[in-house]
């Protein structure tokens, strides 16, 4: 532990999902950490944020033209975490592997001369104190080392880099406002839709457990949210059945990139495309009819059969062991 | 009408990537035009065919790459699709650029380009399938000043406005901006053409305008591993994973799985 101070991006402020606790511990371990966000936080992320040692929250204030929808746009965010490192002498940055939060912290690099490293899966620091992101390329079958040479490190972190866990003790949490310039050229926001999550599961992008279909599923999504629901995985797809309008979202290298605890792909033949956006998981579990299917090549454990008996079997047994304990 | 769409020479994704000296290696042979480039460039010639005739004979798609010599790959197949003009930055002073020093080496042949004649959008896949970084679209906006619309789905020029609809993690927008602009497309923004037969033939002679850093005016100094703010100390294949147990479903395969996840401890 140094004396760093560590600025952790919290957007939408309204609650604080288990990849910003990644992040807060993740921080913890590298020096003070305090956190940036474009609006005001709710109540129960200030909580959440207390026992996560949290004890400022620097709040945007913004120009007045840049309120609203605006403030979640990339330019803007990267112009509020340059001016928190300049308001706040920080040393480390670090945000959520999203695609916007990935562009506002490459800007915010930029407009601070300051290294960034984009999708770590581990950061920590050098025996000279610099900080050091490690990376899983080429469909997690390379791993890669990077050393930040600038005073400021700017670092994106995937989700299941570590596990959260909450500060040795909870602290009381204060937001403090500070003026953001924008100068930056925006474009207009003319509409903005918030995603709707389904409570009852993990995102995608944050869950430790997570269960795909495909082409096998013949659009049948029903076993597969069934095993998930019994794991309280969340669910999946590859890009076939979504293009095939089964599904809305797509596990692969252009769609979400998962690196979860334990990944099962059920129908899922493991084209390079899918290949490239789960092969960095941990446990890789594969449910194909094909016995050629090429993801039986990446995985730890493999059925062949057809998924529709499979999985609702397997969730069965599942519920029973979580019954049973 | 001037679009300059960027591309990238990238390791075949089939092929068998890897670093040395912790660079990746990039052997003709086993490159290719990024895929999702070819997104990019079917939205640009799209913008250029929907234009009236005047304007139409009027406009000029440049594809521009920063790459060594077999970057030229690239630029062929953008030649098949269908670009008028294509332009490769190479320098020995480009090794090692990080994602600024890209966009500055990018930015900086936009604006040599703009030498000739404005140009009115620049146009990116939404990512290179090497890196997968996402960033240096909205960095070449940054650098250039323009602003950027990013991860499109949908497209839309009317009046020289550019509206886009994107998905983000958290919403979906609608961005709109007037000309000069940075777009980059998703991989649902299009499906892109079959290279055209004639196009193919001419593509193999066609001039590929080759620039150095002196062309641009750019010092060597901000670019490569000089300019770079992150060096890459160690590359290693990860470890195979062990063989993995396969199991015949004849009627308990469900049951095998729950208890391998048991067994596990992933329950």
């Amino acid at each position: 532990m140094t004396n760093r101070t560590v600025l952790v991006l919290l957007d939408p402020a309204a609650e604080v999902r288990s990849s910003v606790l990644e992040l807060l511990t993740i921080g913890r371990d590298l020096g003070r950490v305090e956190v940036v966000t474009l609006e005001s936080p709710s109540v129960e992320a200030l909580a959440r944020l207390g026992t996560h040692g949290v004890e400022t929250v620097h709040q945007a204030e913004l120009p007045a033209a840049v309120r609203g929808d605006a403030r979640h746009l990339p330019a803007v965010v990267a112009a509020t975490l340059a001016a928190a490192v300049r308001r706040t002498d920080a040393d480390v940055v670090l945000a959520p592997s999203t695609f916007a939060a990935k562009e506002a912290v490459a800007l915010a690099g930029h407009a601070l001369g300051a290294g960034v490293i984009i999708d770590a899966a581990g950061v920590t620091e050098d025996a000279d104190g610099r900080i050091v992101g490690t990376k899983r390329v080429f469909a997690g079958s390379w791993d890669t080392t990077s050393v930040v040479t600038t005073d400021v490190a700017l670092l994106t972190v995937r989700a299941n880099a570590v596990v959260p866990k909450p500060a040795d003790a909870a602290v009381a949490t204060e937001v403090e406002g500070f003026a953001v310039p924008v100068d930056a050229p925006l474009p207009a926001v003319t509409q903005r839709v918030p995603v709707v999550r389904d409570a009852a599961r993990p995102t995608l992008e944050e869950a430790a457990v997570v269960v795909a279909g495909g082409r096998g599923t013949g659009g049948d999504f029903g076993p597969v949210e069934d095993l998930a629901d019994a794991l309280g995985a969340a669910v999946g797809a590859s890009r076939d059945a979504v293009f095939e309008g089964w599904f809305d979202r797509y596990v692969g290298q252009t769609g979400v990139t998962v690196a979860p605890r334990l990944y099962i792909g059920a129908g899922i033949s493991g084209a390079p495309h899918h290949r490239g956006g789960m092969q960095a998981s941990q446990v890789i579990v594969a449910v194909n009819a094909d016995p050629e299917a090429p993801i039986f090549e990446i995985c730890d454990f493999a059925v062949v059969g057809d998924l529709a008996d499979v999985l609702p079997q397997a969730a069965e047994v599942i519920r029973a062991h979580k019954a049973a304990r | 009408m001037r679009i300059v769409v960027l591309v990238k020479y990238v390791p075949d994704i089939d092929a068998d990537r890897r670093f040395e000296d912790c660079r990746v290696v990039r052997t003709p042979g086993e490159g290719t035009l990024n895929e999702l480039d070819e997104n990019a460039l079917e939205a640009a010639l799209r913008i250029v065919e929907s234009l009236d005739d005047d304007a139409r004979t009027a406009a000029e798609v440049v594809a521009l790459t920063v790459a060594p010599e077999q970057g030229d790959l690239a630029l062929r197949k953008a030649f098949q699709m269908g670009v008028d003009r294509g332009v490769r930055v190479s320098d020995d002073a480009l090794a090692g650029s990080d994602y600024a020093g890209t966009a500055a080496a990018l930015a900086a042949a936009v604006r040599r380009l703009e030498a000739d004649g404005p140009v009115d959008l620049v146009i990116t896949g939404m990512a290179a399938l090497d890196g997968l970084g996402s960033v240096v679209p909205a960095l070449v906006a940054a650098e250039l000043g323009r602003p950027a619309l990013t991860f499109a789905k949908k497209v839309a020029l009317t009046d020289g406005v550019l509206e886009v609809v994107r998905e983000t993690d958290e919403a979906t927008e609608t961005l709109s901006a007037p000309l000069p602009a940075l777009l980059s497309v998703a991989d649902t923004a299009n499906t892109p053409r079959m290279p055209n037969f004639k196009l193919i033939m001419a593509a193999r002679t066609k001039a590929i305008e080759a620039w150095t850093l002196a062309d641009l005016g750019l010092d060597a100094a901000l670019v490569g591993d000089a300019g770079a703010r992150t060096t890459t100390t160690h590359a290693a294949p990860r470890p195979a994973r062990p063989e993995v147990e396969l199991v015949q479903d004849k009627g308990s395969g469900g049951k095998d799985l729950a208890e391998y996840l048991i067994r596990h401890d992933l329950v």
